[in-house]
């Protein structure tokens, strides 16, 4: 990405003389001024869980709120949050749940790009507005419905239940596997198909590879969003074995009541890794978003 | 045209059109038969493409919109084999409800969070669109909070706005005093919209920043000459050419503050004076088995994002932000 070219606007104001160039001095240090407040605001809230997460159960009783611990290397609370909050079956089933859902999605969402691209077909009109119109439908209001229908298929309260929800209501990632379908040039196709291609082989040699950007994009966006799924997982998998990170971290609130410190440790426990995640994919994150949320 | 969505997309988008513009627009009347016919396509195969993800939309999406509608009738309580239909009498009480004008009440503030969140998304993302120092390090912290898991953001909050907890302690370093950011039902609307400021800021600031990183360098160079202050470059070339983002992001907004769930959910679980529109319906699924009564709500809350979308595609029709 580029820094947009500042000198020649910095040029007019020079030309003006001395007020200006104060007050422009002025508007700089504001600006700097307002960044570094709102990067407090983001921060502090969570540098006291941070904080809190290194500290002790005698500390929390006296000590005000952002304390530093007496031991930064105090990794007690971790340990506990770990161990008594189950963390480890909830990664794994939330990797379990993220492997298969995001496996589906691809598939699901380059199958249904390529059928609606590559296909003229009586009803793809309707077929595209049963798409459009569902990309309407705010997935929180019909859980009241959903639930019966996953009740009905007999996986309530089993992992299935949301891998199937998250593959069957993701018409983002559809989208965005249309719009990059559009760049493949058609070329390929009928080249492959004069070299007695039949569609599938078209489909898994040429369309799939040539995809890889696009699924990463879903990857990625599909990925944070079954990491920080609430809704779904606390729903359908009530069961005490089949917590995610998000729903044993909320059970988390009974147990350790009023014990902040390892609730701050399993807090910091699940951003941890987002925080990892996010320093080396940066730039793929960035994009991604961009490309999800627009859509 | 989407604007931040070609900074991920640039290579294949800018080197293929020719082949792709050529199709679209003089192959296409031809392509149907040079293609598809002469080979023999099957006329099945596309719809074994689509067998599986038309099953799991009709199942997943659009069968669970028809039963709500349909269960908004009856008064079904979600475990019972029968049910009785009750024509309109669950809208009748819904809206005759007085817990009705709360919910909608306390979406109100969430909206004007979102104001204020779109405010501050096209502030930051202006200053740091400009040459500026440390721009990744703030960009990266404004975002971070969005990708934050949302339990982990409710216990991150709930220990801010403590009695006594960090909130308290900075603001008594600034010579405030303490209040009951969350037990006091006059204030704990706003604590929990100010979290969701703080959460969902940094996409829309990062979304405009991709708007504003496609305008064509040569509109501020213009504008520089012409001695146009920021606020005016700002006015005059950076609002109108994001103009689409802008309008999807205060569509979203609107939607979205309707549907708040998960943060006053894992806060406050809805008490004191907090729950919102789905907090409420959820509850009366599963707490009060008043399925029937939930999804005249649920039924209700998606007529409402249906009109606002119809509506923003009423008042911007050419502002679609899609590629295409």
């Amino acid at each position: 990405m580029t820094v947009l070219d500042g000198a020649a606007m910095a040029r007019a104001p020079r030309s003006r003389g001395r007020s200006t160039l104060l007050r422009s001095r002025v508007a700089v240090a504001l600006k700097y001024l307002s960044l570094v407040l709102a990067g407090a605001v983001v921060l502090v809230p969570l540098a006291a869980v941070l904080l809190t997460s290194l500290r002790t159960s005698s500390e929390m009783a006296d000590g005000p709120s952002l304390a530093a611990p007496h031991n930064w290397f105090n990794l007690h609370n971790y340990v506990v949050a770990f161990n008594d909050g189950r963390m480890l079956r909830a990664l794994w089933n939330t990797s379990f749940i993220f492997f298969f859902s995001v496996l589906g999605t691809v598939l699901i969402g380059s199958m249904t790009a390529y059928a609606i691209d590559r296909f003229h077909f009586p009803f793809k009109k309707l077929v595209m507005a049963l798409f459009l119109i569902a990309s309407l439908v705010p997935s929180v209001t019909t859980q009241v419905a959903t639930y019966q229908i996953v009740n009905n298929l007999g996986v309530m309260d089993t992992r299935w239940a949301p891998v199937l929800l998250y593959m069957g209501t993701d018409i983002v990632s559809i989208y965005i596997f249309l719009q990059f379908i559009r760049s493949i040039p058609v070329s390929l196709d009928e080249a492959a198909r004069l070299d007695g291609a039949n569609s599938f082989t078209i489909y898994w040699r040429i369309i799939v590879p040539l995809l890889k950007p696009a699924i990463a994009t879903v990857v990625i966006i599909k990925g944070v969003a079954i990491y920080n799924d609430f809704y779904i997982p606390f729903l359908y998998m009530p069961d005490d074995n089949l917590g995610t990170i998000s729903t044993s971290l909320f059970r988390f609130k009974g147990p350790f009541g009023a014990h902040w410190e390892v609730i701050s440790a399993g807090a910091a426990l699940v951003i941890i890794p987002s925080l990892v995640v996010f320093l080396a994919l940066q730039r793929f994150i960035y994009n991604g978003f961009a490309s999800g949320a627009t859509k | 045209m989407s604007a931040p969505r070609t900074a991920g997309r640039t290579p294949p988008a800018r080197t293929l059109p020719p082949p792709d513009a050529a199709r679209s627009h003089w192959h296409q009347p031809h392509r149907k038969p040079v293609l598809w016919r002469r080979r023999g396509t099957w006329w099945g195969t596309p719809w074994l493409y689509l067998l599986v993800p038309l099953t799991l939309l009709v199942t997943f999406t659009l069968l669970p919109v028809v039963h709500m509608v349909q269960y908004s009738f009856t008064d079904w309580d979600g475990l019972s084999p029968t049910s009785n239909w009750v024509g309109l009498d669950n809208y009748r009480d819904l809206f005759t409800r007085p817990q009705l004008f709360q919910v909608f009440w306390v979406s109100l503030f969430y909206l004007g969070a979102s104001v204020v969140q779109i405010c501050a998304a096209l502030y930051f993302a202006t200053i740091l669109s400009f040459d500026i120092r440390l721009r990744n390090l703030f960009k990266g912290i404004l975002f971070f909070p969005y990708l934050i898991n949302g339990v982990a953001v409710g216990f991150v909050f709930l220990y801010f706005f403590q009695p006594g907890g960090t909130l308290d302690t900075v603001l008594h370093w600034f010579g405030a005093g303490r209040h009951l950011w969350l037990g006091n039902p006059h204030l704990v609307n706003t604590s929990l919209a100010g979290v969701s400021v703080w959460r969902f800021m940094g996409l829309n600031m990062v979304l405009f920043i991709g708007a504003i990183q496609s305008i064509p360098p040569q509109l501020y160079e213009a504008a520089a000459l012409d001695g146009a202050s920021r606020w005016q470059q700002f006015r005059y070339v950076i609002a109108p050419s994001i103009r689409p983002i802008i309008s999807l992001s205060v569509i979203l907004a609107v939607s979205g503050s309707l549907s708040v769930f998960e943060i006053p959910f894992i806060m406050t679980g809805g008490s004191n004076n907090s729950e919102t529109f789905v907090i409420q319906t959820i509850k009366l699924a599963f707490n009060f088995n008043k399925t029937g009564l939930a999804s005249a709500a649920a039924v209700v809350l998606l007529l409402i994002v249906l009109l606002v979308t119809w509506v923003q595609r009423l008042l911007f029709p050419d502002e679609r932000v899609e590629q295409s």
